[in-house]
């Protein structure tokens, strides 16, 4: 690993297997994820996309190959990575508060001190008035902001997020990517973006990669220039935009029964 | 909505208690009293306050084996959730103890325990602790698998996993297993008054049934199931007020 790779990359995948026992789920998967960038991971359901998050995330042993983040080999969960769940994975017991607070619990942070940072990033994503509500007062939406609010404080370089909006209503959702593009502008993070939508990973990211299944590669890496710094209102009339909605159509198609 | 529900509930007691009343009186059997007769007699046990040294005497066994089942139950329950090796070497036995005829077995407990409280604490157990050891068991191995990767991405030890993440969660589950077996505990305690020592309720039943007093026997018998009924109510309001509102955000997440 040289140094110039580390510098510009926050996470690389290298020449990863997974198999589950006789399926293969990654065959000799390599990627590369610039630091300070949004990433979608997309592809038809089944092409282990998911699969390669968890790998990332530490929470899935690769059959072969490695991860690395920030130069060292990944071994399992890090400080340095941050998970957003499609199913928002809160207590339900727990305030939101908590919630928000409860990976810094985990780290053993003192209760005034992680509660401050919770209530900053509660402000942050727009939940204030909400502390003491439990999950199931919310919305879906709510509940994803508590996920997000939750996966910030902790303060990693990398978050990863698992197809985090596809279980929130349509107009929740635009909502939730234009708050995404404001985020990876003002944050000096790395976000890896599962989805299985195209047009909100033509939309979110500076970088795609394009997953085929069966077993699972990567088929193309496609990067959005012209319409990245354009305001965001305009981007889906932007004819570079629809273009690679279409093109990406076109590789999945056949894909898709 | 409450008001009517409580209505209802005194309609249906009405109806039941109606119901024996009438049977008494056709009567369907010289061995079967009628209601106020059988609520007389319960009168005059009370009355007399053999009703109390009989439950001071029933509820020995009940609460020791309840407490006992509960402690090594809920330990076993969560044991059985946390390891699949465990499950497979400790969970058959509690589904044989589960099924098994529990009379059956009794000779056996008599025969190495002897007939005191002993053996009494034993039937208890062997009625209460499965069905407490299986829905601990179920609740922790059905914790929601992303609540636990959660706990692992945030970095969170073994231990945080299991005190802060699984058992909160699977909670109410294992409360419901207590109420369901302190019910069974119940049926524990009576049956080894009637199998092994007459004591307490077992020997009010036997008794007045030996000497023919039918109404003291069957008051006997509904003060025992009045009891269980409102303890295992006092159960569930306790679970709906510990649990509100959890089970919803379960269903819905």
């Amino acid at each position: 690993m040289n140094n110039q790779t580390t510098s510009t990359n926050a996470v690389s995948v290298r020449n990863v297997f997974k198999n589950y026992d006789d399926v293969e789920a990654l065959h000799d998967l390599s990627l590369d994820f610039p630091k300070g960038e949004l990433t979608s991971l997309l592809g038809p359901s089944g092409c282990g996309k998911t699969t390669l998050l968890k790998i990332i995330a530490g929470l899935l042993p690769a059959t072969s190959g490695e991860v690395i983040v920030n130069g060292k080999t990944v071994t399992g969960p890090g400080p340095d990575r941050a998970f957003v769940f499609q199913d928002f994975a809160l207590l339900p017991w727990a305030s939101v508060l908590r919630n928000v607070a409860f990976g810094l619990e985990l780290r053993g942070v003192p209760k005034s001190e992680r509660e401050a940072i919770a209530e900053k990033y509660i402000a942050d994503v727009g939940l204030s008035g909400f502390e003491q509500k439990v999950p199931h007062e919310l919305s879906g939406g709510m509940r994803q902001r508590v996920g997000l609010a939750r996966a910030l404080s902790v303060n990693a370089e990398v978050l990863l997020m698992d197809e985090p909006f596809s279980a929130v209503d349509e107009q929740t959702r635009r909502k939730f990517q234009e708050d995404l593009l404001n985020l990876v502008k003002h944050e000096n993070k790395t976000f890896l973006f599962v989805t299985h939508s195209i047009e909100e990973a033509v939309y979110v990211s500076d970088q795609i990669a394009l997953l085929l299944p069966r077993p699972s590669r990567v088929s193309e890496i496609i990067r959005p220039s012209g319409f990245r710094h354009k305001p965001i209102d305009s981007i889906r009339r932007d004819s570079e935009y629809l273009d690679i909605v279409d093109k990406i159509w076109e590789s999945l198609r056949t894909y898709v029964e | 909505m409450r008001h009517r529900a409580l209505s209802l509930k005194i309609l249906s007691s009405v109806l039941i208690f109606g119901a024996w009343e009438v049977a008494g009186r056709v009567p369907v059997s010289f061995a079967f009293p009628t209601f106020l007769e059988s609520m007389a007699a319960l009168w005059v046990l009370t009355i007399e306050g053999t009703i109390f040294t009989a439950y001071a005497e029933t509820l020995k066994p009940l609460v020791v084996g309840v407490l006992i089942s509960a402690f090594i139950g809920i330990g076993l329950g969560i044991w059985i959730g946390l390891s699949r090796k465990f499950e497979w070497f400790i969970s058959p036995i509690f589904i044989v103890m589960q099924s098994a005829p529990l009379a059956a077995l009794i000779p056996l407990l008599i025969m190495v325990y002897g007939i005191g409280l002993t053996s009494k604490v034993f039937v208890v157990c062997i009625m209460a602790m499965p069905v407490i050891v299986l829905n601990t068991g179920g609740a922790v191995r059905n914790t929601s698998v992303s609540i636990v990767e959660m706990g692992e991405s945030f970095l969170g030890t073994r231990r945080d996993i299991i005190m802060k993440i699984i058992l909160p969660a699977a909670s109410p589950i294992i409360f419901v297993g207590l109420r369901l077996g302190v019910s069974a505990g119940f049926i524990g305690a009576i049956l080894s008054e009637l199998k092994i020592t007459p004591t307490g309720v077992g020997d009010i039943i036997t008794y007045s049934r030996s000497i023919a007093d039918y109404p003291s026997m069957y008051a006997a018998i509904f003060s025992i199931i009045l009891l269980a009924v409102l303890f295992l109510n006092l159960l569930e309001r306790i679970e709906v007020m510990l649990f509100k509102g959890i089970n919803k955000g379960f269903v819905s997440d």
